[in-house]
């Protein structure tokens, strides 16, 4: 499968800060890649390159095999087949949903269908509100929307649910599952994990600009052959056990016990816990 | 996917044009500070000044020219300079920067909303004047003429001049605070609230440099007779030499506009 995005040695600085010290990257097509990091990291930095935003002091890059920051090449017909959901974007809000999406899809010569799109971002009733109206979740789900009303081929969302309530949050996964059967390449920036393991085939984790660790979410820091915790109800009272062998403490257990051994849990790290350990607590700026 | 081509720039400026409008007619605020508020100006001045100014040209007459100059200034230079720093604060220029939308789109959206807006506000004045205030409309054709050309090139300098001036203010917060005093004064110094000629010498001077007094001295050859241009400071309307030097303006706002322009203020 071919390559959408290929970073080989990304430098970049801002005065004497190194926001970017040299970060190798990889994405497939159809992947959904989540860009993960304290704020301050670098990732937006990466991404506004990758987008042709910004330029870069050094490295290789490759993105649907044009180079962003040559203006010739990456044009309009390069714009037309990626889509970009940045960080904050407050437009004033005097058109409704369905001015602003159906006129971002004059932009594009292969718009989708524009009420497909709204009902997509689940913005049906609020189609004819005014932006100003909308809360900031709607807004972000608006944002979204203009993000893939040219049907791009590669979309750039930057901390999308960022302000997003649990219920919102979900409804905007399964709009990201949708995009996927449609074999939009995504690369997402979180600070989320949930979000990062719910969504991505594959996570990086960026730290002090330099990507410490490329894997899929179930094994990201060796978090799939941690040791297992196993925790249950003794007659003793509750107990718990660190080990790497849990299912024959589990059946040693089961031997104990008549029937259900009672409050029975096993739990291996969280992303979270593997990732705060992995930055190594940098992420208190927030 | 993939076999249409991308729309042409001047189809998506157009419908730029068309959507910026609408925006601008739901902006109750810029709708009246844009429209309603040269003729409160003109019906203010018109009832204080009452007096003719020589035999025939009233101050109202002599007003209207100058208003009417003012509002290529404000259509143009003044909207823009406002509007323009306040879509990049939003992020709405960065946005647009990652479509596939050509800069000149943008531009020609911008020329489009100058334009209606600035042939709406002259329209009403010219009604305003002629209704309330006892304006004579000229009858020359070829008064006519230097009417058109002024107004395309004087608006094309107003709006060149305004994007360029939109790179001045740090903020689209602060945008008006900046861009409004700049207007109002150059309007005192170009003989717009004034006779151009009873002002101080060095005022006069200042004014000669930027275009408003050109555009207000110009309207005049339009509007008054052509035996006022005795009490110019030529002596004379100085048609060539006010074609000369607003355009040399337009050229200066179009250059500084392609080099300093920024779609966002960070990158």
């Amino acid at each position: 499968m071919s390559n959408v995005i290929s970073v080989r040695g990304l430098k970049k600085s801002y005065g004497s800060t190194q926001a970017v010290a040299g970060i190798d990257l990889t994405i497939a097509q159809g992947e959904i890649f989540a860009l993960l990091g304290p704020n301050g990291a670098g990732k937006t930095t990466t991404v506004e390159i990758l987008e042709g935003f910004r330029t870069r002091d050094s490295g290789e890059v490759s993105v649907l095999d044009t180079d962003p920051s040559i203006k010739v090449s990456a044009g309009r017909n390069w714009r037309n087949r990626i889509g970009i959901v940045l960080q904050s974007t407050s437009d004033a809000g005097d058109l409704s949903v369905q001015e602003t999406i159906a006129h971002f899809a004059k932009y594009y010569a292969n718009p989708r269908d524009v009420d497909e799109v709204v009902a997509a971002v689940g913005l049906s009733e609020k189609s004819k509100e005014l932006i100003r109206t909308l809360s900031g979740g709607q807004r972000r789900r608006l944002d979204v929307a203009l993000g893939i009303i040219g049907s791009p081929e590669l979309l750039f969302l930057d901390e999308p649910t960022t302000g997003f309530d649990p219920k919102a949050r979900r409804a905007f996964w399964a709009l990201i599952e949708d995009l996927r059967k449609t074999g939009t390449t995504i690369l997402l920036t979180t600070h989320y994990l949930d979000e990062a393991e719910a969504l991505a085939d594959r996570v990086g984790v960026i730290s002090q600009g330099q990507i410490i660790e490329i894997s899929t979410p179930a094994l990201l820091g060796g978090r799939a052959t941690s040791l297992a915790t196993v925790s249950w109800l003794s007659a003793s009272g509750p107990k718990s056990e660190k080990t790497d062998n849990p299912t024959a403490l589990i059946s040693k257990l089961s031997a104990d016990f008549p029937g259900e051994i009672p409050e029975l849990t096993v739990k291996r790290a969280s992303l979270e816990d593997i990732y705060l350990e992995m930055i190594g607590g940098e992420d208190g700026s927030e | 996917m993939g076999q249409n081509k991308v729309p042409s720039a001047l189809t998506i400026g157009i419908a730029r044009g068309g959507l910026e409008l609408k925006q601008f007619m739901r902006q109750r605020e810029s709708v009246v500070f844009t429209i309603a508020f040269p003729i409160m100006l003109l019906g203010i001045f018109g009832s204080v000044f009452t007096n003719e100014l020589t035999d025939g040209v009233t101050f109202s007459q002599y007003f209207v020219a100058g208003m009417i100059a003012s509002g290529l200034v404000n259509t143009g230079f003044q909207q823009l300079a406002i509007m323009i720093p306040v879509e990049r604060d939003f992020g709405t220029l960065k946005r647009l920067r990652g479509t596939p939308m050509p800069a000149s789109s943008y531009f020609i959206g911008k020329v489009i909303v100058v334009f209606v807006t600035m042939l709406i506000q002259v329209f009403l004045l010219l009604i305003a004047g002629v209704l309330f205030f006892g304006v004579n409309l000229p009858t020359d054709p070829a008064k006519w003429f230097t009417f058109t050309w002024l107004i395309l090139l004087g608006s094309a300098a107003s709006t060149a001049l305004g994007i360029a001036f939109s790179v001045v203010p740090k903020s689209g917060r602060g945008a008006s605070a900046v861009v409004s005093p700049v207007v109002i004064v150059l309007q005192f110094f170009s003989g717009v609230f004034f006779v151009f000629t009873d002002l101080p010498g060095w005022m006069q001077q200042v004014a000669a440099i930027f275009p408003l007094k050109w555009m207000t001295q110009g309207m005049r050859s339009v509007f008054l007779p052509d035996s006022f241009a005795a009490r110019e400071v030529a002596g004379d309307w100085e048609t060539g030499r006010t074609f000369i030097i607003i355009l040399a303006w337009l050229i200066a706002g179009l250059f500084i506009s392609i080099k300093t322009f920024k779609w966002d203020d960070k990158l």
